[in-house]
């Protein structure tokens, strides 16, 4: 599905992310954590386009993501929520929704899909004329989701979905990755709540420094000791 | 003293200032349309505005005058003009400049002022010039004139509005303008191509200063320096209403009209702008951010 190879990458002359190698196989939900300042968001950045790479490939689905125009990588089925929702707060939450489907070959189908996020978290459509910059974090975190949801990706990628939220909206947050998985998306989520994060992926990848460190399946990671202190403060 | 200030208040030609207000206030209404446009959704002044309508002015003229075009042709092309004008205006200036800081973007958009004003200068001469059209007054009643021009003025700058009001609600690009000024770096997310985005938006600006081009020229002599005489009010009206909010700029252009249409009525025309400036500047002082506060 997703394949990023030795991929470098940074802002100007500071570089951010060295060498880092990652798949995400279909269907599959993989985590990417590590401490603050880690280069967790650069690698989405990087892989969504929103900064270009330095060296190294990414390909989705066999098809080069570098060598496409950033605008064009959503119409090639990956959809990125970005850190901290960034949704457009002046906007009603349906025209949130309309901008993830921006792109015009996914406008006829933009009933169709807004049915489908509906489906997924009626709440939206209560909230559907509501202005999204006067909803609650959880609301909103959901409203990014759902506009990310509205081009019919094959992969989402979720940056930080907890950060900033009320503890006990957090695990409403992880309740919303397992809907997503639920509909077959493959997953790439980055997140500091380990231990949350990883009741809900396959596997992990730990990020320190800009390079990745190690990686494991979810399980073999929460028995791991050397997590456990260095992430989770037992 | 008193009992004249109110029989003055019933007179009918009051009633007439009253409306001659309204009708000012829509073309002003027109002229501050585009430049919030432009800083609401790009987030830089065109400080040239003014003279982009100048411009604009100048291609109706000599298009309907010079080659006999017909003027509803001449209008047509002056719009296509000045919003070619507008398109290249950000492609060769603003593009480069999104980054910098705000002064230097005031400093360039203040250097093209400068450029097309003695651009203007050297092609066409510093004479007046008239379109030598004359469409004659309304009789509304018997005591009550309208200009027709100002009239005609008034109902295309009140349908424009609610057009770019409809596109800006309603469509995907419109939508699209509104959400690119609230966070450009995540548009990329959804699909849009920004640079494309910014382009097709000040073309649109630039439009709408063609569109006050063909509406002042049926008004007002053209000359280069034309654009002074009417930008400083643009942008007043523009800052007073909550710089980049259209509705509050709508709702500016009102204040200001009615303000040098019945402060003229009292004493001269030139006395009404007097009051106009001063309102202007008490207002500032009490709402720096404007009527309706910009967008946040």
């Amino acid at each position: 599905m997703l394949n990023v190879k030795n991929v470098n990458a940074g802002y100007g002359k500071f570089q951010a992310l060295f060498d880092v190698s990652l798949e995400v196989a279909a269907g599959e939900a993989v985590a990417v954590i590590g401490p603050n300042g880690a280069g967790k968001s650069t690698l989405m950045r990087v892989i969504s386009g929103m900064i270009p790479a330095m060296t190294g490939t990414i390909e989705l689905e066999g098809r080069s993501v570098l060598d496409a125009p950033p605008h064009e990588i959503v119409g090639m089925g990956l959809a990125h929520v970005p850190e901290h929702r960034r949704l457009f707060h002046g906007l009603t939450v349906d025209e949130n929704l309309r901008m993830g489907c921006f792109k015009p070959q996914f406008r006829a189908r933009f009933e169709e899909r807004r049915e489908f996020v509906y489906e997924l978290f009626p709440r939206m459509m209560e909230r559907r004329d509501q202005v999204a910059g006067t909803m609650s974090g959880g609301e909103q975190e959901m409203c990014a989701i759902a506009r990310a949801l509205m081009s019919d990706p094959r992969i989402l990628l979720m940056d930080e979905p907890s950060a900033g939220l009320a503890p006990v909206i957090v695990h409403q947050v992880f309740d919303l990755v397992e809907q997503v998985r639920s509909k077959g998306l493959s997953v790439l989520i980055v997140e500091q709540n380990v231990n949350q994060v990883l009741r809900v992926v396959d596997r992990a990848y730990i990020l320190e420094s800009g390079s990745l460190h190690s990686e494991g399946t979810a399980e073999e990671l929460l028995q791991s000791k050397e997590i456990q202190k260095s992430f989770m403060g037992m | 003293m008193l009992a004249e200030f109110i029989e003055a208040l019933f007179s009918i030609f009051f009633i007439e200032t009253l409306i001659n207000g309204l009708l000012l206030g829509g073309l002003f209404a027109l002229l501050s349309l585009g430049l919030n446009l432009i800083f609401g959704v790009i987030d830089v002044v065109w400080i040239c505005y003014a003279e982009i309508i100048m411009l604009g002015m100048y291609t109706i003229f000599f298009l309907h005058v010079e080659s006999g075009m017909p003027f509803i042709f001449a209008a047509a092309a002056g719009v296509a003009a000045t919003s070619l004008l507008g398109w290249l205006t950000h492609r060769i200036v603003i593009s480069y400049l999104l980054d910098a800081e705000p002064i230097n973007q005031l400093l360039a958009t203040g250097g093209l002022l400068f450029l097309f004003q003695g651009a203007a200068m050297v092609v066409f001469g510093i004479e007046f010039r008239n379109l030598g059209l004359s469409l004659g007054s309304l009789a509304v009643s018997e005591d009550i004139y309208l200009s027709q021009t100002r009239l005609i003025a008034f109902v295309i700058s009140g349908t424009v509005v609610v057009v770019l009001y409809q596109f800006l609600s309603r469509s995907y690009l419109g939508t699209a303008i509104r959400a690119i000024s609230q966070d450009r770096e995540i548009m990329v997310l959804m699909g849009v191509d920004t640079k494309k985005l910014y382009l097709f938006t000040s073309a649109i600006g630039g439009g709408l200063a063609g569109l006050a081009a063909v509406l002042l020229v049926l008004q007002y002599d053209v000359h280069p320096f034309i654009g002074l005489s009417f930008g400083p009010i643009t942008f007043m009206i523009c800052v007073m209403g909550g710089l980049g909010n259209m509705i509050g700029g709508f709702l500016a252009a009102f204040v200001f009209s009615m303000l040098i249409s019945v402060g003229g009525y009292f004493a001269e025309l030139e006395w009404g702008y007097v009051l106009a400036f001063v309102v202007f500047i008490a207002i500032m002082f009490a709402r720096p951010q404007g009527l309706l506060a910009r967008k946040s």
